[in-house]
């Protein structure tokens, strides 16, 4: 019964986590402050929630259930950040800009870099392809 | 179905709603990929309270099977984004 308490305590916190990530995916400015919110939220409330997930199973006995609930605890830990890095980078170099109350731009100068050598490969894929 | 089931289909069901408001919203396309990432994570959720519900073990594995290839889609289509500007 202790456990089953603290399951429902563990899923009920992820939940409420997972509601405030997604106001604040709808309440905040620009991509970034709501990929920032969204995915921290969300992303450990629905860890806790598969902890809860798998204490619920270990206290009634469904052993499999809880096994499963902490490997794809794991695997949503390792993936929603590198999925959210990912999406943002593709935003900034694809253009979106920041919210005009943003206060420091770190990024800048690599995306210069990073769009400049695009641009020289992309140049000399073009004329490869004109030769052939 | 007891009151914690209820309130938590609630409470997973008023967040998958406002995630459906910024896809269709959302006005640029990073916004709507970012939300699709965020409702791939919130059906895991909806699937680990299935599970308690039913007590049945096998709604785990769609959550593991769900969390997968939405982690896939969503790199997928942040290499899209990267790849050409439009839509801002």
């Amino acid at each position: 019964m202790m456990l089953e308490q603290i399951a429902y305590w563990l899923m009920g916190i992820g939940l409420g986590f997972d509601l405030f990530g997604c106001i604040g995916l709808v309440r905040l400015p620009d991509v970034y402050n709501r990929a920032q919110a969204a995915t921290k939220c969300v992303t450990l409330g629905t860890c806790m929630i598969l902890i809860g997930t798998a204490v619920m199973g270990f206290s009634r006995g469904v052993w499999p259930m809880g096994v499963k609930a902490i490997l794809c605890a794991a695997f949503i830990l390792l993936t929603s950040p590198v999925a959210a890095h990912a999406v943002c980078r593709g935003a900034y170099l694809s253009g979106v800009r920041l919210w005009e109350g943003s206060v420091e731009d770190a990024f800048q100068t690599r995306a210069e870099d990073i769009k400049s050598t695009h641009q020289q490969e992309g140049t000399v894929e073009g004329e490869e392809a004109e030769t052939t | 179905m007891s009151l914690f089931e209820h309130i938590a289909f609630a409470v997973l069901v008023i967040s998958s709603v406002l995630c459906l408001f910024r896809i269709g919203r959302g006005p640029t396309a990073p916004d709507r990929t970012v939300a699709i990432d965020i409702l791939g994570t919130l059906v895991v959720g909806f699937c680990c309270i299935v599970a308690v519900w039913t007590e049945q073990e096998y709604y785990m594995n769609i959550a593991i099977a769900w969390a997968l290839i939405s982690f896939v889609g969503t790199l997928a289509l942040a290499k899209y984004l990267e790849g050409r500007s439009y839509d801002a």
